[in-house]
């Protein structure tokens, strides 16, 4: 009986939804009296013993270059390969683009239910009942897996990383790795920007920005914080901003600790892509906006003048910390 | 070339989301019914232009659902398809909902399944990946642009912090999100070729559901927005440091 984690690495590196899954893995190891490992899959340039800080006390590796882009069905065959050999019970996954891949084809594997989008610690004083996500954040529910082998994936930012003292140990996993099917010819990363889904900061723009030569004070903040931009649907429908920016029920869904929206009406669908945020700052100069009603704090002015001066605000009080 | 084109029934968007029978059921009064955004601005629409490209492929549609999930697939076939399967049945579980949909899957033969990347009820993203694990297809989640050469497929994915490129033979099952298509509106003569295209409804297979749902909760209201005076943004600098903690 253990806990296994799938700890996802992106060009070498694990990223921080990862570690959130590993606290996670880990505190539920605990809560449940066993051990938590994790799985490594291709090849990475990181000391992954140093892992081990965030509870994990061992992590099998599988760095075979096959696996360094994403075959969702090979992925699942080596990860349930080691869910035997190391007699895991429950698997976790951050619910993160490869988590999304990945855990279903895993589950169904295994024949083992699936709580995908979870955001908190299974409730095991009687059965296995996991709390999650659902209608796009405007409510939770409840779900009990009934299998003997347990899926998670975990929202990302809905778990906070700790980080203590410990090492892992690392040992190569011999695991069958078959031919891929998908074969990647391209990869675009968007370089010199924090992603969207992982940044714990967004700012994010509308309308009321009026135009694309505006969006410099809006780039200006988000430099100033470290945040990832963002943008609403009428924003990225007029190409105003890349799509890529598009926060929203049909665009991307994001949880930050903060969510800076400027000029920004806040209709449902947009709601639907944001209520996941920890703390959401509202700037419109309509003090009817339904998005104030979405927010916890918000000012009622012009985004031309309240953002520079609140770019200058925070580099005043970063200057002085 | 036959495309199965998988079709939920979600509440609107705008949909107060409310729940009855102590929180264990979604309270389905005044809520209005519509096809899963997902389901219906990409992936049908992007199987309906393959069709456009190549008129002798067939697009099947498939839900699984009770009676009331109808209207919905209707509406669907309205859009395009050429016909529709209903398993009748209703689940949570998202292994019992990608089985039935596989056994349609296997004894249809289809080169192509599409899935919307979530339904906007459940959040899971999990149906496309577990309905190829159980047929032994390959699997592109969140795809942004889908093209087709042949039996090649040439997919754009969403992947953490960026997008990549894969080319992937068929048969295959793709996640759809936007910039795979556009939206459309059913024409009138599609709404009344719709009423006579076959809808086909089967029994579920014999499946175990894995998980079942206990409850739900509601987030706590919000405490209501602090307002802060336009020429103070100090104030609001010192709260979100001070008080949220988030700067």
């Amino acid at each position: 009986m253990s806990v296994l984690i799938f700890i996802d690495q992106t060009e070498g590196h694990v990223k921080k939804s990862s570690l959130e899954a590993i606290t996670y893995g880990a505190d539920l190891a605990k809560q449940l009296g066993t051990t938590a490992e994790g799985i490594v899959l291709g090849t990475v340039t990181e000391d992954l013993s140093a892992l081990g800080k965030y509870g994990v006390t061992k992590i099998h590796q599988v760095a075979n270059e096959t696996l360094n882009h994403l075959d969702a069905q090979l992925y699942a065959s080596v990860i349930s390969e080691a869910a035997a050999a190391s007699g895991a019970n429950v698997i976790v996954f951050s619910h993160n683009q490869t988590g999304k891949a990945v855990a279903a084809r895993v589950a169904a594997k295994l024949k083992a239910g699936l709580v995908a989008g979870a955001c908190a610690l299974p409730d095991t004083s009687n059965g296995f009942v996991v709390k999650k996500t659902v209608f796009s954040g405007k409510a939770f529910a409840n779900i009990s897996i009934q299998s003997s082998v347990k899926v998670i994936s975990l929202n990302p930012n809905s778990y906070k990383t700790v980080a203590t003292e410990g090492t892992a140990a690392v040992a190569d996993f011999a695991a069958t790795v078959g031919q891929p099917r998908v074969k990647v010819t391209a990869v675009n990363k968007i370089t010199g920007e924090v992603p969207l889904t992982e940044a714990d900061i967004v700012v994010s723009g509308g309308r009321g920005l009026k135009g694309p030569e505006n969006w410099g004070i809006l780039l200006d903040l988000a430099k100033e914080l470290g945040a990832a931009t963002a943008c609403s649907r009428p924003v990225g429908d007029a190409h105003w901003r890349p799509h890529h920016e598009h926060v929203g029920q049909t665009g991307v869904q994001v949880a930050p600790n903060l969510y800076i929206a400027i000029g920004i009406s806040g209709a449902i669908q947009h709601l639907a892509g944001v209520n996941r945020s920890k703390v959401i700052v509202v700037i419109n100069k309509d003090p009817e906006a339904p998005f104030f009603k979405a927010a916890d704090y918000g000012i009622v002015g012009d985004a031309f003048e309240v953002v520079p001066q609140l770019t200058a605000a925070i580099h005043k009080l970063k200057a002085g910390a | 070339m036959k495309i199965l084109v998988c079709v939920s029934k979600t509440p609107d968007t705008t949909a107060k989301i409310a729940f009855t029978d102590g929180n264990t059921k979604f309270d389905e009064a005044g809520v209005q019914w519509i096809i899963n955004p997902y389901d219906e601005w990409y992936s049908l629409v992007r199987a309906i232009e393959l069709k456009e490209a190549n008129p002798a492929a067939t697009i099947h549609l498939v839900t699984v659902g009770n009676a009331d999930a109808e209207p919905i697939i209707r509406k669907a076939l309205a859009l395009g398809g050429d016909e529709a399967i209903r398993v009748n049945t209703d689940s949570s579980d998202a292994y019992y909902i990608a089985a039935q949909i596989a056994e349609v899957a296997k004894q249809g033969g289809y080169d192509l399944v599409f899935t919307g990347k979530e339904t906007i009820d459940y959040n899971g993203s999990s149906i496309g990946g577990m309905i190829a694990e159980l047929i032994d297809a390959p699997y592109i989640s969140l795809a942004t642009k889908f093209d087709l050469n042949g039996t090649t497929a040439t997919v754009v994915r969403e992947i953490e912090g960026g997008e990549e490129t894969a080319e992937v033979a068929l048969p295959l099952v793709v996640s759809c999100q936007k910039g795979v298509a556009e939206q459309r509106i059913p024409n009138m003569r599609g709404i009344m070729a719709a009423r006579t295209k076959p809808l086909k409804v089967v029994e579920p297979a014999a499946v175990d559901a894995l998980t079942t749902v206990v409850g739900f909760e509601l987030p706590p209201a919000k405490a209501g927005v602090k307002l802060v005076a336009p020429d103070n943004v100090e104030e609001l600098v010192r709260l979100l440091h001070e008080e949220a903690k988030a700067i």
